[in-house]
Parts: structure tokens; C-alpha cells; sequence
């Protein structure tokens, strides 16, 4: 499988790194996201297990997490949105419904904007928690 | 002229965790869409994580979850472990062991807890009574390991926290013993008896292309043929020392669901006695170097599914982000296309058979739209279910 990735996705990939036998990590451009999981999820048959955001110093860093299940291996793709003021990536939830209730999570929790999300609406948090105040967001000081 | 009712179950239940409320739109009796909210247990774990040292954090993840409470922290240490190189390259012998015989028992209490409901739900009070009753030795044998019937608190970054004392294997291999007859009554009374079958067969179908479309995981998935198990595809703890099978199931509906649960205890049992009789001897933890920056992946298939932590650290001894995945996110997502089509009377069983932490029930109630009155309530809703079972019994005694 790692071969079969690294041919489909040849010089999308920008950072291959195997951290162990069961975990590669690598990075895509965000612009290429949408590209990438179709290629991994719809042709390669890897299974999504989920995604998770992460507010960094530089960016806000948001890696899908993919599993090849008859080898064990784990692929987690990295997409970083550097424009800290106005986070926004294309979304994957119109590929497959699974993706829809974890990208509604990021959104709520970090204020990352998902473009052509069907129904980005909040999941998690209460309807009275103030707009704009993301609580997975590092705060200064 | 079709007159649209929306029926609201839940959000609050007394007796499980989770409050979750689903909105059925029904025409009639037949469900024709369904609104998912969650969210009225949403309490900040990962936030608070983040605020807590590392070896604080186990304490804090088992408390996500009541019913697999072993299952979070068992995960959340193997992130950590797989930072330091693998569970396998740091952790004893004799703790993989008492690891797997962990999380294998808690299989068997949450599938019988599970039975119990599903029992409740479709008019089976003397199952939900039975299997619960059965479900009891297994939570003496956690008090006899751990002290605690809930929340072990057993497993810390490097093995875990007390050893199972020799004096008390045998005692623990009666138990399982004493647990196979009930799991066989259950067992013939759900694989003989025409009612059960009449009921649960063909409903709430998930097929093997909506599984992989939503992403569901474990016994959901595997009732629809996904051939898919953590502990086979990325083995933990002991389950690569010892003998056992991953169930499949073909028909992704209830009665396969059902299956899979009752026979994957068989298969906990057999673990948990190849585990007592091959446990080495030796240490029980080891000394863990502080914790590089660095990234981490832990899975581990709890009773509901493949449960996931991604853990990244600094160096510092707390940790900048851990995501927590657990396996019912992806399965009661799926409810929209199980309970969708069926109608109103498969509606609570087809929401429970993903066995959500499912909570719902008892606050249901149907509102006539345009008149806003009520007209059914949440027991109302499981009597509608019941009803249902007896009427098809009636009609098989005849």
C-alpha cells in the first residue's frame, strides 16, 4: 500500500515520514486535500477513521487519519492553513457522509471554515456558547 | 394527503450516560427522516487534557465513558507508547496479559449490558433481567482485579497498576465457567426463537456500502460483512499470543448484530483463559523515560468499535493536543440511514442496535405538528415496540 500511495499521489506528497512500520505520516497542500482523499479513500479503499485539528504557533494543522486494515498500517495525511486570521480549507464531507459530523467538530472548536460543507452547523456545543470564541484555540499570553 | 409528525426522542434518559435526541419525521408509521443532536454531555475532555500532566490524563479519559471505561485509557496510553517506540518495546510481558484480560471482560459486560437493553426494548423484560443478572459475576471479577466494579483505573504509560494475584486465578476461571451456561441460554433463546427472528431480521439494514460510506466501526460494521477487528489488523496487550476469531456476519441487520455480540463473548471467555493460563511471571510495569515531543497513535477495539487517540507532546510533561475518537461518533451517524424507511415501532431497536450510549428513550414524546399536542410519550414508544413482538407472537402461536 505504501508504494500504491506514493504512485497515485506521486509529487502531491510533500513530507513522507515513517515513524514506525504502522505509521506514516505525510503532508498535502490544502489546496490539494479534496484530491488526495478521493485518491486514498474512493480508489486506494482505505477506511477514514477521523480527523483531528490542532492550533499551532505557525498555522492551524489539521490531519486525516486513514487506516489500511488487512495490513495494519496507518496513514495520516497533514494539511496546514497558515493564514492563522482566516482558516479555511476545501471540505471532504460531499465524498462520503462520514466525514460530515467531524468536520462540524473542527469548525465549532478551532473556527476552521470548511468550503462546501452541506450543513456546517454546530455538533458539540451548547446553542448559547458565544459566536467566535473557539475553545480549542490557544489563547496568548 | 401525507401529514408529516416529528417525533423527538430524548435528550434526557435517568438510566444511561449519553443524552442524545433524535428527531424523527415519520409519515404514518414510516420513519422518512431523521435529526441527529448530540451534544448535552459535551464536557471539554480534550480541552482539559490539555491541562492535565501525562500521567494525570488516564484518570481523566476513563471517565469519558462508564460502560467501556477500560477502553480510553488502554488507548490514550498506547498513543503515548507508541511516541516512545510501541507497546510492545517498553511494556512487560505479564502486564500485556493482564491488559488484554482488561479489556476482554469489559467486552463481555458491555455486550451483556447491551442484550439486556436491546431485550427491554423489544419486549424481552426477562432477558434485560437475566442478562443483567449475569452481567454481575462479571463486574466481581473487575472488583476482585482492580477494587473497582467501574472505572479500574488500571493501565499507566509503561504496564499497568496491580497484578493478578495467583490465589485469584482460580477463582476468576470458575467465574468464566459459571458465565458460558447463560451465555448459551441467551445464545438459543435468540437463534430459536421465531419471534426474535420474525422482529429483528431485515430490520434497521445497513449495507456493506453505507458501513464503508460512514466510516462505522466494530460489530456494526461487522454485521454488514466488513471484515475489520483492532485487535487483528494492529494487535495490542496479548491478543497476538493467543487463539481467537474475528465474527462476520453477512445481513447487517439487528438479528446479525445481535449475533455477532453473543458470540464474540465466547470468544472474550476463551481469551481471558488462555491469558490466566499463559501469564508469565515478572514485573508488571517499567520505568518510562520522559516523553519525547514527538506524535502518537493509539487504537484499540472497545466493545462499541475501533476507539482512536492522537496525542501530541512538546517535551513538557503535558500534552499540546489529544484528539479522542470514540467508535459510536461514527456509528450513530450511521442511524440515519439504518432507522430511515423503517417504521416507528423499529425505531427505538434500530437506534439501540449500534449500541450507542443510548439514552434516549424514556423522554421521548410524538408531537402532532400543526396542533402542537401531545400524543405519545417515551414509554409510550417502548410499549409501541413491545406491542409490536407480542402481536407477532401471538400470530406465530396461532
Amino acid at each position: 500500500m505504501k508504494e500504491n500511495i506514493k504512485e497515485s499521489l506521486g509529487s502531491r506528497i510533500l513530507d513522507w515520514q515513517e515513524k514506525s512500520i504502522r505509521r506514516i505520516y505525510f503532508t498535502v497542500k490544502k489546496e490539494e486535500i479534496v484530491e488526495t482523499v478521493k485518491i486514498l479513500f474512493k480508489e486506494l479503499g482505505l477506511r477514514f477513521v477521523t480527523a483531528s485539528g490542532t492550533d499551532t504557533p505557525q498555522a492551524f494543522e489539521i490531519i486525516y487519519h486513514f487506516s489500511f486494515d488487512k495490513a495494519g498500517e496507518f496513514y495520516s495525511v497533514r494539511v496546514l492553513l497558515e493564514d492563522k486570521n482566516n482558516p479555511q480549507v476545501d471540505s471532504i464531507a460531499p465524498l462520503f457522509p462520514g466525514a460530515e459530523w467531524i468536520e462540524r467538530e473542527i469548525w465549532e472548536m478551532l473556527g476552521i471554515k470548511f468550503i462546501g460543507h452541506p450543513n456546517l452547523k454546530r455538533l458539540l456545543l451548547a446553542d448559547d456558547w458565544p459566536q467566535g470564541d473557539y475553545p480549542l484555540r490557544h489563547k496568548e499570553g | 394527503m401525507s401529514h408529516k409528525v416529528i417525533v423527538p426522542i430524548g435528550p434526557y434518559h435517568p438510566l444511561l450516560e449519553e443524552p442524545e435526541l433524535f428527531q424523527l419525521h415519520v409519515e404514518g408509521e414510516k420513519v422518512v427522516d431523521i435529526d441527529i443532536i448530540i451534544g448535552y454531555s459535551h464536557r471539554g475532555i480534550e480541552q482539559l487534557a490539555e491541562t492535565k500532566h501525562l500521567d494525570q490524563v488516564p484518570f481523566l479519559v476513563e471517565r469519558i465513558c462508564g460502560i467501556c471505561s477500560s477502553s480510553h485509557p488502554y488507548t490514550y496510553v498506547l498513543a503515548v507508547e507508541d511516541i516512545l517506540g510501541g507497546e510492545y518495546k517498553i511494556v512487560p510481558e505479564r502486564a500485556l496479559y493482564i491488559r488484554t484480560i482488561i479489556d476482554e471482560l469489559q467486552r463481555i459486560h458491555s455486550h451483556l449490558l447491551w442484550l439486556g437493553l436491546a431485550g427491554h426494548f423489544i419486549g424481552y423484560n426477562t432477558v434485560w433481567m437475566w442478562a443483567w443478572k449475569y452481567r454481575e459475576p462479571v463486574l466481581d471479577m473487575f472488583e476482585m482485579i482492580t477494587g473497582n466494579r467501574n472505572n479500574y483505573a488500571m493501565f499507566k504509560v509503561g504496564g499497568v497498576r496491580r497484578d493478578i494475584k495467583d490465589e485469584d486465578v482460580p477463582i476468576l476461571k470458575k467465574a468464566l465457567d459459571d458465565l458460558l451456561p447463560a451465555i448459551d441460554m441467551f445464545r438459543g433463546a435468540v437463534m430459536d426463537d421465531p419471534v426474535i427472528h420474525a422482529r429483528l431480521k431485515g430490520v434497521g439494514i445497513l449495507t456493506k456500502q453505507q458501513c464503508i460510506d460512514w466510516c462505522v466501526v466494530g460489530p456494526t460494521a461487522r454485521a454488514s460483512g466488513i471484515n475489520i477487528d483492532v485487535r487483528r489488523d494492529e494487535p495490542y496487550g496479548a491478543c497476538d499470543r493467543i487463539d481467537w476469531k474475528v465474527i462476520i456476519e453477512k445481513d447487517g441487520d439487528i438479528f446479525a448484530k445481535t449475533v455477532i455480540r453473543i458470540l464474540e463473548m465466547y470468544e472474550s471467555i476463551r481469551m481471558i483463559r488462555q491469558c490466566l493460563d499463559k501469564m508469565p511471571r515478572g514485573e508488571i510495569d517499567a520505568k518510562v523515560p520522559d516523553i519525547p515531543p514527538g506524535e502518537g497513535i493509539g487504537r484499540v477495539e472497545a466493545p462499541r468499535g475501533e476507539c482512536f487517540h492522537y496525542i501530541k507532546t512538546d517535551g513538557t510533561n503535558r500534552p499540546v493536543r489529544l484528539k479522542v475518537r470514540a467508535p459510536s461518533f461514527m456509528n450513530v451517524a450511521s442511524d440515519k440511514v439504518g432507522a430511515v424507511g423503517g417504521t416507528i415501532s423499529d425505531a427505538t431497536i434500530t437506534l439501540a442496535a449500534v449500541d450507542p450510549c443510548y439514552c434516549c428513550t424514556e423522554r421521548v414524546a410524538v408531537i402532532n405538528k400543526p396542533d402542537n399536542k401531545k400524543i405519545l410519550n417515551g414509554w409510550d414508544l417502548i410499549k409501541l415496540s413491545q406491542e409490536k413482538t407480542r402481536k407477532l407472537r401471538e400470530g406465530l402461536e396461532k
